[in-house]
């Protein structure tokens, strides 16, 4: 019988360990489903986490990496602080669309205008703030209305793929495009377009966010009395009350910054890799960050390395799709196990395990 | 535009249909939450159970193993959220989160090779002819069998939770699970019961989806209607009778929208599409705001961990 | 002789780091009361759930009525004849008496039925109980009787009391003794458990001393003196904090017909409170647990807002201000729970000096907090109120109750308050820890502050204040003098006996 015994004080190695062992867990247990699906498991792990970097076409797959991860991480940082505290936005994907929505349209305004000085900034503040906007209807009913703000949120996922399908289909749909739903490509519009700065690395405007992102987010969370402030929330909201925390404005600063951050991720992932509104525009980033967040054990460094990891099993996935015939479901599948470790494995942080009989009830 | 087209008596017939998976899966997390845990993972449960319970049925034709399978696919997997939260004590929100992921990944997987395929239908109930009887026949005596299934279920639970024993305890457990282990009662395994007929409920649900409503298996197919349970769950509550009205509710909704983009209104399809989920959330909204006092309608202990001490 | 009803030998229980039970061992006799005598940690809590069946020991043979006895759950130990009623109760609010009742029984009848005999059993007993209500609405006297008449429904032979008198005014401890005694005339035995030494020597036949998990004694706590018994207890002669003379000052904190609802489901409301509090006070707060304690500390630390002008301090309206703001105009408070009101449990002790302290210690400058300063502050609370721990980096539940409590009152005292409000100081707390938490609290009067102690506690609080008055049902009684009040005045003033009868 196993028997669990709360340590005195959590375990700071197991604190760094358990992502390691959830990460090396994940792969066999994946290696195992994949083996189950008629495929050399060695290889296919092989195919994920390794050639993608070193292999053979590493040089078109590193540049993948940060294309990937940017909105990952940009996203999951924003989370990460609401997650602390226990305000738990899971609507990041509806926050990314209708960012990427508002960013869009106000390039699309401008076009055929050339002046990326001003058409650019100005679709990245339209991207946060509508990001920012649909963050607030959960805060603001779980606020004024003491609505559950994670059923809120996302269900606003939905409202807001439904407003993707209208805008790729009306408002925003391509003049040019021969009738074909989407709008116009931003990346051939030069004022509009998020480039890449480093010819092949992949980095682009998303990805200086998301590292800025993560700075801010280290400091306001480690020095910043705010970041205390979510941080004691998370742990005893009793005593943060007792502090002095105001809940209200708490929730809504947390929402508020993942919302924005969130749209921030949909603006440049429209204006950049993807390009255009479309009815498919959105691939589950917003659901990945979650598990990105908690991969990153909420902290922002964390978050980098998990971002950077989920991105490389992203590509990975695609390339053993290609070479293995692996199903695309797989990599979706494996990340949510990836969760399952991490949860399961966290116990050991905050509880010594014994084997044996059990002397004590 | 032709608002004659839409029949009131096949509206409220097919709103009971549509209502059907939704009102399984929120009876199933209304035990699972007065048990003082909150499964967020209905989603990722009703998927499971959709994608067994249709990849079982074409496998074998028969509707029936394929209910059966989709449950209990669903069960196995509510049984690893049961093992993560209860013995390994993870936290209930983002292991439900989990747990919906994961879903919709692994039933993706498994139901890649079942997508452009169709199942024999099962059939419905007839009862003797009653069925012929004008209004009441369609609504009442013509439906297939989990419909009445669905409703003896939400019988069966608000008997058990009011009168029996066991439910007490349950209830017990869900309110002050401290309270219970120092009587003598076992919180974990109650829970564990608990969750377990929680994934049953929702892989019924889901199997429904595939197999009567649409029926076909697509890639995450069950579009928020665990949320919508779990919704549901709030709306009622945690009573079992207010479910019922919940879900129904909803389903009419869906149904009527569906109705009004044939009848061809002119409302554009996708704010109709997005009606359901807005009119849930006002619906919460309205309920939270009410009951702003009387907070202590909500299972004392629900999303807290258990941690026998000593 | 005959065989004694519960004969215990050798029974031991080892936790990880803590031995809670070393070879205890002691008998109680058929239809007497025995008392377990032992201050917080002295190991009592784990005997008794070993002889419930929650806790198995680890070396060690109990008898019940001369059978080997070793109860793998509570419903053997209620099977074979025990019945105990918990100290923190094992109620359900949202459930009604008559299923709380049912709960706690081996074979309830159907519910009609047990209504009745509820009803029955509540009037002989004397203790009126409506089945039908809803357990969160009772008080803490009515929630105790439901625990008391559950065990008694099933007529048991041992019935084991974890300290039944901390949530009753006087008179209800008077009836609730005779209760007891009557039965004890019906052959009940019963353990009692208490640290109130003057409470087991007029009820009990025979003490048991536990002193760090060991039997040191047993004595007749009848010939025995309270001061004996103490000595057992304690281990050594304790030092009684001298409150000092100082005259008073002018008035620091005024509340003026103060009412405000409880934000909890199942609190209670305060009503019309008034009080002034001069500085160099120390105004004691009695009062049986559930009577609006928490919502008083919570109105008066800014947790709960309230008409601006029904709370003054210095003569400035507060009511509307934050705990921060309150802060900073010099009132404070200190909660009774020290885990997840007062403290942040998985945070470090510097994180939880900074939680009340970073305003009044100047740690943040421009919201970033200098964590340096935090830490400093913590190790001068913890040297200061000799808090034992290994550091200033360890998580606040690392620490004992009693060091936990220095810590978090310690933090307070030391931000030299104006107003400071402290609810159960000394909650859980041993007894030498007790002495210097309470001494500190008058060192802090003596220099000018005044300070409103809310506590259970009628002895603590008869030792310190200055003045006194009592909370019942959300509402304050006029406050009085301290010195000279008796015992019946006290209880009349924290509400009698909250509609109990005398059992017939």
């Amino acid at each position: 019988m196993i028997r669990l015994e709360k340590r005195a004080a959590p375990s700071r190695i197991w604190a760094y360990l358990t992502p390691v062992v959830a990460v090396l867990a994940t792969m066999v247990a994946g290696g195992a489903l994949f083996a189950l699906l008629g495929t050399d498991p060695w290889q296919a792990i092989r195919t994920i986490f390794w050639d993608p970097i070193f292999g053979e076409f590493a040089f078109y797959y590193r540049g993948q990496l940060l294309v990937k991860a940017g909105p990952l991480i940009l996203i999951a940082v924003g989370l990460a602080l609401g997650f602390k505290a226990g305000i738990w936005n899971i609507g990041a994907e509806g926050q990314y669309i209708i960012g990427a929505i508002c960013g869009a349209a106000v390039g699309l305004a401008f076009y055929p205008m050339e002046a990326r000085w001003l058409i650019f900034p100005l679709m990245v503040i339209a991207g946060a703030i509508g990001g920012f906007l649909w963050a607030m209807i959960p805060g603001i009913l779980r606020t004024r209305f003491n609505t559950n703000e994670i059923l809120v949120s996302l269900l606003l996922v939905y409202v807001a793929e439904q407003i993707l399908a209208w805008m790729a289909l009306g408002p925003l749909r391509n003049p040019e495009g021969a009738g074909f739903p989407g709008s116009r490509n931003l990346r051939n519009y030069e004022s509009a377009a998020n480039t890449e700065l480093f010819a092949g690395t992949g980095m682009h405007w998303g990805v200086v966010a998301a590292l800025i992102a993560v700075i801010f987010a280290y400091i306001l969370l480690s020095r910043h009395l705010t970041g205390f402030h979510i941080r004691l929330t998370g742990e005893s909201p009793r005593a943060a009350r007792f502090a002095g925390v105001n809940p209200t404005r708490l929730v809504l600063f947390c929402l508020g910054v993942s919302g924005a951050l969130a749209g921030l991720a949909g603006l440049f992932e429209v204006a950049g890799p993807s390009g255009q509104i479309s009815i498919d525009f959105n691939v589950g980033y917003g659901f990945t960050a979650i598990i990105v967040a908690f991969l990153g054990r909420l902290h922002p460094v964390g978050i980098l390395l998990a971002g950077l990891l989920m991105a490389l099993t992203y590509i990975g996935g695609e390339a053993a799709q290609a070479t293995l015939g692996l199903p695309a479901a797989a990599i979706q599948a494996f990340q949510g196990m990836l969760l399952f470790f991490l949860l399961g494995f966290d116990v050991l942080t905050n509880f010594r395990v014994r084997f044996g009989a059990r002397a004590a009830a | 535009m032709d608002f004659g087209s839409i029949n009131p008596v096949l509206l409220i017939a097919s709103l009971m249909v549509a209502s059907t998976p939704i009102l399984l899966a929120a009876i199933g997390e209304l035990v699972v939450e007065r048990s003082g845990v909150l499964n967020l993972g209905v989603e990722g449960m009703m998927i499971v159970g959709a994608v067994t319970g249709f990849i079982v049925t074409v496998e074998t034709q028969s509707p029936a193993l394929g209910f059966i399978a989709g449950a209990l696919g669903a069960t196995l997997l509510s049984l690893v959220f049961g093992v993560l939260t209860q013995v390994f004590l993870s936290n209930q929100v983002a292991t439900g989160l989990g747990l919906t992921l994961f879903g919709l990944g692994i039933s993706a997987l498994m139901g890649q090779e079942y997508a452009q395929l169709r199942t024999p239908t099962s059939p419905r109930w007839e009862f003797f002819g009653l069925d012929e009887l004008p209004v009441i026949g369609p609504i009442a005596f013509n439906q297939h069998p989990l419909v009445y299934l669905s409703l003896i279920l939400v019988i069966f639970v608000w008997w058990f939770l009011k009168t029996t024993r066991s439910g007490m305890i349950l209830r017990a457990v869900g309110e002050n699970h401290d309270a219970a282990h120092a009587l003598g009662y076992s919180v974990i395994g109650t829970r564990f019961a608990a969750i377990a007929f929680g994934g049953a409920c929702a892989g019924l649900g889901g199997a429904f989806l595939s197999l009567v409503i649409v029926p076909q298996w697509t890639d995450g197919m069950t579009a928020g209607r665990g949320w919508i349970a779990l919704a549901i769950v709030v709306f009622a509550s945690w009573k079992a009778g207010r479910v019922l009205l919940g879900a129904y509710l909803f389903g009419g909704i869906s149904v009527l929208q569906l109705n009004l983009q044939a009848a061809g209104i002119a409302i554009p399809v996708e704010l109709l599409s997005m009606s359901p989920y807005l009119i849930t959330i006002l619906v919460l909204v309205i309920i939270s705001s009410g009951r702003a006092s009387a907070s202590g309608q909500a299972p004392a202990s629900l999303g807290r961990a258990f941690h026998a001490s000593g | 002789m005959t065989t004694p009803l519960l004969q215990v030998e050798g029974l031991t229980k080892a936790y990880p780091g803590v031995i809670a039970n070393d070879d205890v061992g002691f008998s109680i006799g058929k239809g007497t009361v025995h008392a377990l005598l032992g201050e917080n940690g002295a190991g009592k809590s784990t005997l008794v759930k070993m002889v419930y069946g929650l806790v198995r020991s680890d070396q060690g043979e109990m008898r019940f009525d001369g059978e080997v006895f070793s109860p793998a759950s509570p419903h053997e130990a209620r099977s074979t004849g025990i019945a105990m009623v918990f100290q923190h109760f094992s109620l359900f609010d949202a459930l009604d008496v008559a299923e709380n009742v049912a709960l706690g029984m081996e074979d309830p009848p159907p519910m009609r039925t047990l209504a009745r005999q509820i009803q029955d059993v509540s009037e002989s007993y004397g203790l009126p109980l409506n089945p039908d209500r809803l357990v969160g609405d009772l008080s803490a006297g009515e929630r105790q009787r439901v625990e008391i008449i559950r065990c008694l429904l099933q007529d048991p032979k041992l019935l084991i009391m974890d300290e039944p008198t901390s949530v009753l005014t006087p008179q209800e401890v008077e009836i609730l003794f005779q209760t007891l005694r009557k039965l004890q005339s019906e052959g009940t035995s019963i353990l009692y458990i208490s640290h109130k030494l003057e409470e087991i020597r007029t009820l009990c036949d025979a003490a048991t001393i536990l002193r760090l998990g060991k039997v040191v004694g047993s004595a007749d706590p009848k010939v025995t003196s309270a001061r004996d018994l103490a000595a057992m207890m304690v281990g050594e002669e304790l030092k009684v904090p001298a409150a000092r003379d100082h005259s008073l000052g002018d008035v620091a904190l005024r509340v003026d017909g103060l009412s405000v609802a409880s934000p909890g489901a199942f609190g209670t409301s305060l009503k019309e409170i008034s009080l002034e509090l001069r500085k160099g006070e120390v105004l004691g707060v009695g009062g049986v647990a559930g009577n609006g304690q928490d919502e008083l500390l919570g109105v008066l630390s800014g947790e709960i807002k309230s008409p601006a002008a029904a709370i003054l301090l210095d003569e400035k309206p507060v009511g509307q201000l934050g705990p921060v703001e309150r802060r900073a105009l010099g009132l404070l408070a200190a909660p009774e729970e020290r885990l997840g009101h007062a403290a942040a449990p998985d945070m470090s002790l510097s994180e939880n000096a900074a939680l009340s302290g970073w305003l009044r210690k100047g740690m943040v400058n421009r919201n970033i907090v200098d964590w340096k300063k935090a830490r400093n502050f913590a190790s001068e609370v913890i040297s200061t109120f000799d808090v034992r721990t290994p550091g200033t980096e360890v998580p606040a539940r690392a620490l004992s109750g009693g060091n936990l409590q220095k810590f978090v009152v310690g933090r307070e005292i030391l931000q030299s308050p104006e107003v400071l409000v402290v609810n159960q100081p000394t909650w859980g707390v041993d007894a030498s820890a007790a002495a210097a938490i309470r001494q500190a609290l008058l060192d802090l009067a003596a220099a000018g502050a005044a300070v409103l102690v809310i506590s259970q506690d009628l002895d603590e609080l008869m030792e310190i204040s200055t003045t006194f008055a009592a909370l019942n049902e959300g509402r304050l009684s006029k406050v009085r003098p301290a010195q000279g009040l008796t015992i019946d005045e006290i209880g009349m003033m924290m509400g009698g006996a909250h509609g109990m009868e005398v059992a017939s």
